[in-house]
C-alpha cells in the first residue's frame, strides 16, 4: 500500500493564494481554537495537551503536556513562554515554512500555549539569518494584537500577555534551551547546567520557563481544534500527529513531507515521495533526524524490542517513521530533518564536514566539547587531505567517546554521537580512503570539506 | 560617525519591551550593525550605558554570535552555506568557482571593495541547497553550474540604485525564504 501525506501543519500554507495575512488566516477557521481554549480553565487546557500525547517537535520529543506539568506554581514569581524558533540544527527546515508563510498558526498556539500556563509574557527567539521571518511575525503579532487574539486582556478574559520577537546572532547553540535563555537575558548563550538549571523551574530571569519549539506551538493549535482525546488518535500510541520529515542531500526529491506518525516507512519516505536516488546512484546512508542523530546504513538489520514488547527485524527501508522504532533501532526522528547521502560520497569527507560544524559551533565552556570538537575536525580532515594514519580511525572514536556525557549540555552528545556511530559502521571505507590517498590513488567524490 | 537619529530613538522603545534592560543587548547590536554595516568601540559603550552593562560585557556578546562584525562587509555579503546538505549539492564546487567570479578568496574582501564571500554554516534552508544568502536575500538551488549566472546577478545588483531598498514583497525568494 503506497503512502500518503496527511497535511495538518502544512495543510493551509500549500493552498495556492494562502497569505500571512490576518484576515486569510480567519477565513480559513484561524483563532477558533483559541476561543474554544479560553472558555476552558487553564487547567483545563493542560489536561487536553496531555491527554493528546503530543511530544515536543525540537528533537528531544518530550511530552508536552508532561512539561508543562513541572512548571514551579509555588514559587510565586512569574512564568515566561519562550518559542524557540532558532532552527540551526543541521538538515532541518521545517519551521522556516511555518513562519514565513502561516505565522498567525503558530501564533495562535502561543496564544493558546500562554494562556494554559498563563504566562506572563512570551519570546519568539528566532534565528537572527530570518530577518525577514521576523518582520512578519512582528507584523502579524500586530495585526493578533489589534483583534484581542494577543496582548492585552485577549479575547475578552482580562489576561494579558504580550508577545516579543527577538533575533538570535548566529549561533546553533542557542537552540539549547539553557543556552537560549543566557542568549534572551543578553548574554553569551552558555548553556546552564541542570541541577539545578531546569527551565521550569529557574529559567528566564531565574524564573519558571517554558521552552517550546516553533512547530510544537502549531501543533498545540491543532490539539485545542480535534480534542485531546481526538489528536490521539493522529498516529500511533506514545506518538500522536504529523511528523514534518525534511529530507534534503542526494535524493530526485528533496522537499517537506508531512506524514502520520508510523503510517510510512523510510522506504516510502525516501522512494515514494523522494522518488528514489539520483540517476545511476543507490542509496548508502541516511542521518535520520538532524545531523546530531545516529546514521544509519543501508544493507544494516535492525533487530530488537519496541516499548510494547513487540519484536522486529528490520531492514532500512523496513522502519516505521515514529519515534519510538527509530529509537529501538539506535538512533533518533529528532527534527525529521533526513539527510541523504548515496553511493557516491566518501563518507570520512561526510564525517569531516559535520565534525567542522561541531567544532565551530562549540560555545567553549566545557573543555571536552571545546577540545575534543576540534581534534575530531583535525583527525578527520587529515585523512581527507592525504595525511591520514590507520590510528586515526579507533583515535576518532576514542575521542569521541571521551566527550559525550561529559558535557554541560548536549552538545557533547552532537558532536560525539555522528563519530560513534559512522566509525564502527564505515571504518573499512575509511581505513580504505586512508590507503588510496597515501597512494595518491584518485578519489571520486563530491567534495565536503 | 554617529548613529542615525532613527536608531537612537527605536533603542528606547526596544529596551521597553523586557522586563529586565541588559535583555536588549542583541537587538540593540543588530540595530547598531543594520545602521553603520558592523559595530565599533564606541557602539558597544553605547549599548552598554543603555542596558546598564559594563562595555566588556558588550564585547563578549559580540565576539560570540558570528552574525556581529567589528569591520566593514564589501558591498554585497555573500555567503555560502557549507553544511552537509548543501555540500552534498556541490557548495564547495560553487566556492571555488565565486572565489575566481568575484575574484574573492574565501574570507575576505575583494580588492575592489565589491564582494565579501564567506562560508557559512546551515541556514537552515536544506532541501535547496546550494543556498547562498546575499545580505538579507536567500537564493536556492544556485548549483555549481549557475555559479556564472549567478555571478552576473550579483554584479548587475550593484548598478541597481534600489537594491536592498523595497521591503521584500510576498511570494519573492527573499519573503519566503
Amino acid at each position: 500500500m503506497s503512502a500518503v501525506e496527511r497535511p495538518l501543519i502544512y495543510a493551509n500554507l500549500r493552498k495556492p493564494g494562502y497569505t500571512v495575512d490576518l484576515d486569510c488566516y480567519i477565513k480559513h477557521g484561524g483563532y477558533e481554537a483559541l476561543k474554544k481554549a479560553v472558555a476552558m480553565k487553564p487547567e483545563e487546557v493542560c489536561k487536553e495537551v496531555e491527554v493528546s500525547g503530543l511530544r515536543g517537535r525540537g528533537g528531544a520529543g518530550f511530552p508536552t503536556g508532561m512539561k508543562w506539568k513541572f512548571l514551579d506554581r509555588k514559587s510565586g514569581k512569574p512564568c515566561y513562554l519562550v518559542v524557540n524558533a532558532d532552527e540551526s540544527e543541521p538538515g532541518t527546515y521545517k519551521d522556516r515554512q511555518i513562519i514565513y508563510k502561516d505565522p498567525h498558526q503558530m501564533l495562535e498556539g502561543i496564544a493558546i500555549t500562554a494562556w494554559a500556563i498563563q504566562a506572563k509574557q512570551t519570546f519568539i527567539y528566532i534565528r537572527g539569518e530570518f530577518q525577514h521571518g521576523a518582520q512578519i511575525l512582528e507584523n502579524a503579532i500586530a495585526e493578533a494584537k489589534a483583534k484581542g487574539f494577543l496582548g492585552n486582556n485577549i479575547l475578552g478574559t482580562g489576561y494579558s500577555c504580550d508577545v516579543v520577537v527577538h533575533r538570535g546572532g548566529g549561533c546553533y547553540v542557542c537552540g539549547e534551551e539553557t543556552g537560549l535563555i543566557e542568549s534572551l537575558e543578553g548574554k553569551r548563550g552558555y548553556p546552564r547546567i541542570k541541577p539545578p538549571y531546569f527551565p521550569a523551574v529557574l529559567g528566564l530571569y531565574n524564573c519558571p520557563t517554558i521552552v517550546n519549539n516553533a512547530e510544537t506551538m502549531a501543533q498545540v493549535k491543532h490539539v485545542l481544534a480535534f480534542g485531546g482525546a481526538e489528536f490521539a488518535k493522529i498516529g500511533i500510541p506514545g506518538d500522536s500527529g504529523t511528523h514534518i520529515w525534511g529530507v534534503s542531500g542526494l535524493v530526485k526529491r528533496p522537499g517537506l513531507y508531512e506524514i502520520e506518525a508510523g503510517k510510512a516507512t523510510f522506504g516510502q519516505l525516501l522512494y515514494d515521495f523522494c522518488g528514489g536516488p539520483l540517476e545511476g546512484r543507490t542509496f548508502k546512508a541516511i542521518i535520520p533526524g538532524g545531523s546530531s542523530t545516529k546514521i544509519l546504513k543501508f544493507g544494516e538489520r535492525f533487530k530488537g524490542k519496541l516499548p510494547n514488547g513487540q519484536e522486529f527485524d528490520w531492514a532500512l527501508e523496513d522502519i516505521p517513521l515514529d519515534s519510538n522504532s527509530i529509537a529501538a533501532c539506535g538512533t533518533g526522528l529528532g527534527t525529521g530533518g533526513t539527510i541523504v547521502i548515496d553511493d557516491s560520497v566518501e563518507m570520512i569527507q561526510a564525517l569531516s564536514n559535520l565534525n567542522a560544524f561541531y567544532a565551530h559551533e562549540t560555545c567553549g565552556q566545557c573543555t571536552p566539547c571545546r577540545e575534543g570538537s576540534l581534534w575530531l575536525s583535525r583527525v578527520s580532515k587529515r585523512i581527507t587531505t592525504g595525511g591520514g594514519l590507520e590510528t586515526d580511525v579507533p583515535l576518532l572514536l576514542d575521542i569521541a567517546n571521551q566527550v559525550a556525557g561529559r558535557t554541560i549540555c548536549a552538545h557533547g552528545e552532537a558532536v560525539a554521537w555522528p563519530v560513534q556511530s559512522a566509525v564502527p559502521k564505515f571504518k573499512d571505507e575509511y581505513l580504505d580512503s586512508i590507503r588510496r590517498r597515501k597512494n595518491g590513488e584518485e578519489v571520486s567524490s563530491v567534495k565536503l570539506i | 560617525m554617529s548613529l542615525k537619529s532613527s536608531t537612537l530613538t527605536k533603542a528606547d522603545a526596544i529596551i521597553a519591551q523586557y522586563p529586565q534592560k541588559r535583555s536588549a543587548a542583541l537587538p540593540l547590536l543588530h540595530l547598531v550593525q543594520a545602521d553603520r554595516g558592523y559595530i565599533t568601540q564606541d557602539d558597544m559603550a553605547w549599548v552598554a550605558e543603555k542596558i546598564g552593562v559594563a562595555p566588556m560585557q558588550v564585547l563578549e556578546v559580540v565576539t560570540f554570535y558570528p552574525m556581529f562584525r567589528q569591520s566593514p562587509t564589501g558591498r554585497r555579503h555573500v555567503k555560502v552555506c557549507r553544511t552537509l546538505s548543501c555540500a552534498l549539492r556541490g557548495s564547495y564546487a560553487l566556492m571555488e568557482s565565486l572565489e575566481k567570479s568575484l575574484n574573492c578568496p574565501r574570507g575576505e574582501t575583494s580588492p575592489d571593495g565589491d564582494f565579501t564571500l564567506e562560508f557559512v554554516e546551515c541556514i537552515a534552508d536544506c532541501g535547496c541547497g546550494p543556498v547562498v544568502q546575499v545580505d538579507h536575500a536567500l537564493f536556492e538551488n544556485v548549483a555549481p553550474e549557475k555559479a556564472g549566472e549567478f555571478t552576473q546577478q550579483l554584479k548587475a545588483s550593484l548598478k541597481d540604485a534600489n537594491y536592498g531598498k523595497a521591503a521584500p514583497a510576498p511570494g519573492t525568494p527573499e519573503w519566503n525564504g
